[in-house]
């Protein structure tokens, strides 16, 4: 909070404070979950989690920067391929060996930035399909690596991450809850910093951004470089949990893109809050639909298509505007004090410094 | 001789590439709008021609009396009825509707079709070929899908330049407010495009599956060629996206011949390197 006489600028509200006792609440609840859980509990929160943290980097991408990216699976796929080729191929140890894959999979997303940044808006949306299409193409080249039909891990690794098949699923959770919960972490304290204030900038209008001085490209492709690094994070964790990898699966449009942008088209786009929702509304449909097959994708394809035209800010910004709600306090507000000085009507009602454009 | 034999075949695959391009290619020239759809608007097509052609037993050439018109009308429904609104809401909207109907089509066509690879048989005309020489014969199919190409995108220049409809595309495409301003109902115009566009697809997919087999999972894979034949060929030139698709054919073809695994991939890595080289494409229409 900032005071300087006549007016005071909050960046906390009530709902925030409440949200933060709630996310407490939760995160040592999940903490403790290896106790009260069983495995499989434990795997489902952990794909929650990387579903959560592939949204955070989706909506940056395309809720803040533009950047509508349908090749996301391209950074999952090398982190995974990352992670068996360091740990099968070099013998590194699992644990730095997820590190480096996440590091790998961003460092090759600044060449590819170099190809697909000179398609726009749509085009830039197939092009970086095309580009995922190549790595998956090109890793079943790779017959070290199992070529097309992919290979397993094999034994001595995942022994190496931990003697039994219990304690494994418990270092596996840990990973995937320090992911979740650092994704969103790092998004939040992003979206507060001076290089935040600009991605907002650029959300509610990238021309008006660009004449007040900031760089839009080198923010891009900031936010290109560690979306592919939480991509690659994410896909070495999964593969590493699912002990075996393919190039279809690695990078497969429909698990790593497709789901994702139904999570953060349905729970609310340019919001840290919408992805979240909408990994909770993604998880509650599949387990709600689970025997109806392709029912399943169909129902969210309709649910993504129906928002997008009623409600383009997702079922959190209805929430948000019903209820005035912002769990995560990026906005600053301007409250005017002194009353002489205050505008007639509506006195009470804090201006927001970060309006939006819509 | 071989490799002669190889370029003729992908330059006439390429047909086929530019046939998926070319309604892509209006649709976004009309209302830039990029149609992620698009790929499994021509298997849809497929799927529509093999229903037919199970049900009443004609040819499935024939079955495209019946299929142009249909896919023609549900372009215009679905443009009227649902892309419309999402063309005055910046770029998000319209890639993202059309995104969920992709996965919509998709599933749809899984739930009703299962996942089993089908094919139109069309007799005689799939094997029959024209011998040109020891190790070069032109199979009549893939000649008549060239030419069907070649006709499609002369009749769509006609289309553009010399009739009131075509005016009216170029008018909506320049500034559609104005062209309101001067009496152009303008969703009907997009509503026509998308027609016109489907009725090309439908074109396209029941050539598609003559010429080869087809399951529900292989519409994103034509969005990409069509992309790429209109990229390549440079925004804007119906003739450039024929040579795009042309040159993507080729590209697949010698890929394919030094190794399966580099068919699609040669394909792709042409795509990347005109991108690299030639960001506005080999044939732009307009300077900046």
């Amino acid at each position: 909070m900032l005071r300087t006489g006549a007016y005071r600028i909050d960046r906390s509200t009530r709902a925030s404070r409440v949200a933060l006792a709630v996310a407490a609440v939760i995160v040592a609840a999940l903490l403790s979950l290896p106790l009260w859980g069983d495995s499989g509990d434990m795997r489902l929160a952990v794909e929650i989690f990387y579903y959560l943290a592939l949204a955070q980097a989706w909506n940056l991408l395309a809720g803040y920067t533009g950047l509508v990216s349908v090749g996301q699976q391209a950074y999952v796929g090398l982190g995974g391929y990352g992670f068996f080729a360091l740990t099968v191929l070099l013998g590194i140890a699992p644990l730095p060996a997820i590190a480096l894959a996440g590091i790998a999979a961003a460092v090759i997303a600044l060449p590819t930035a170099f190809v697909v940044f000179r398609l726009r808006g749509a085009y830039f949306a197939i092009g970086s399909w095309v580009v995922g299409e190549v790595f998956r193409l090109l890793l079943a080249l790779v017959k070290p690596l199992g070529g097309g039909t992919g290979m397993s891990l094999p034994v001595a690794v995942v022994l190496s991450l931990a003697p039994s098949r219990a304690a494994r699923d418990v270092v596996v959770y840990y990973l995937g809850l320090a992911l979740g919960a650092g994704a969103v972490s790092l998004v939040f304290l992003w979206l507060r910093s001076r290089q935040g204030l600009a991605l907002t900038a650029i959300r509610d209008s990238e021309r008006a951004a660009a004449s007040v001085g900031v760089d839009n490209r080198r923010t891009k492709l900031a936010v290109h470089i560690i979306a592919a690094g939480i991509a690659g994070l994410v896909g070495a964790l999964a593969f590493l949990e699912k002990l075996r990898i393919s190039p279809d699966a690695a990078f497969s449009v429909g698990d790593w893109t497709a789901n994702v942008i139904f999570i953060v088209v349905i729970g609310g786009i340019g919001s840290i809050e919408g992805p979240i929702l909408g990994t909770i509304v993604f998880f509650g449909l599949r387990a709600l639909l689970v025997d109806y097959g392709a029912w399943y994708l169909i129902t969210l394809g309709a649910l993504a298509v129906a928002v997008m035209l009623l409600a383009p800010q997702g079922l959190w910004g209805l929430l948000a505007r019903a209820f005035g709600w912002q769990f995560f306090p990026v906005q600053r507000r301007l409250r005017l004090l002194d009353l002489r000085q205050a505008p007639p009507k509506p006195s009470e009602a804090p201006i927001e410094a970060a309006h939006r454009e819509d | 001789m071989a490799w002669l034999n190889i370029i003729v075949q992908g330059a006439l695959l390429g047909g086929l590439y530019a046939l998926f391009a070319a309604g892509l290619s209006l649709m976004f020239g009309v209302m830039r709008l990029v149609n992620i759809a698009h790929g499994d608007l021509i298997v849809l097509s497929a799927y529509c021609a093999l229903v037919i052609v199970q049900a009443t037993g004609m040819h499935p050439l024939a079955s495209l009396v019946l299929v142009v018109p249909l896919m023609f009308a549900f372009g215009y429904g679905l443009q009227r009825g649902l892309l419309n609104f999402t063309l005055s809401g910046g770029i998000l909207p319209p890639l993202l509707v059309t995104f969920g109907l992709s996965v919509i089509i998709q599933n749809g066509l899984l739930e009703a079709f299962s996942a089993d690879s089908r094919r139109l048989q069309a007799g005689a005309l799939e094997t029959a070929s024209l011998r040109l020489g020891d190790q070069l014969a032109i199979g009549w199919l893939p000649a008549i899908v060239f030419i069907v190409a070649v006709a499609v995108i002369a009749l769509l220049e006609q289309l553009l330049y010399r009739t009131a409809l075509g005016r009216a595309f170029r008018a909506v495409s320049d500034d559609a407010d104005t062209a309101q301003l001067s009496g152009v109902e303008i969703r009907h115009v997009f509503a026509l495009a998308t027609a016109l566009a489907l009725a090309v697809v439908s074109l396209a997919g029941v050539l598609l599956a003559i010429r080869t087999n087809f399951d529900p999972s292989i519409g994103p894979a034509r969005l990409l060629y069509a992309f790429e034949a209109v990229i390549i060929g440079g925004l804007g030139s119906l003739w450039g996206t024929l040579a795009g698709g042309v040159l993507l054919g080729i590209a697949q073809s010698l890929g394919a011949a030094l190794d399966p695994g580099w068919e699609i991939l040669a394909g792709h890595i042409v795509f990347l390197l005109v991108l690299l080289l030639r960001p506005r494409g080999l044939f732009p229409k307009q300077a900046e």
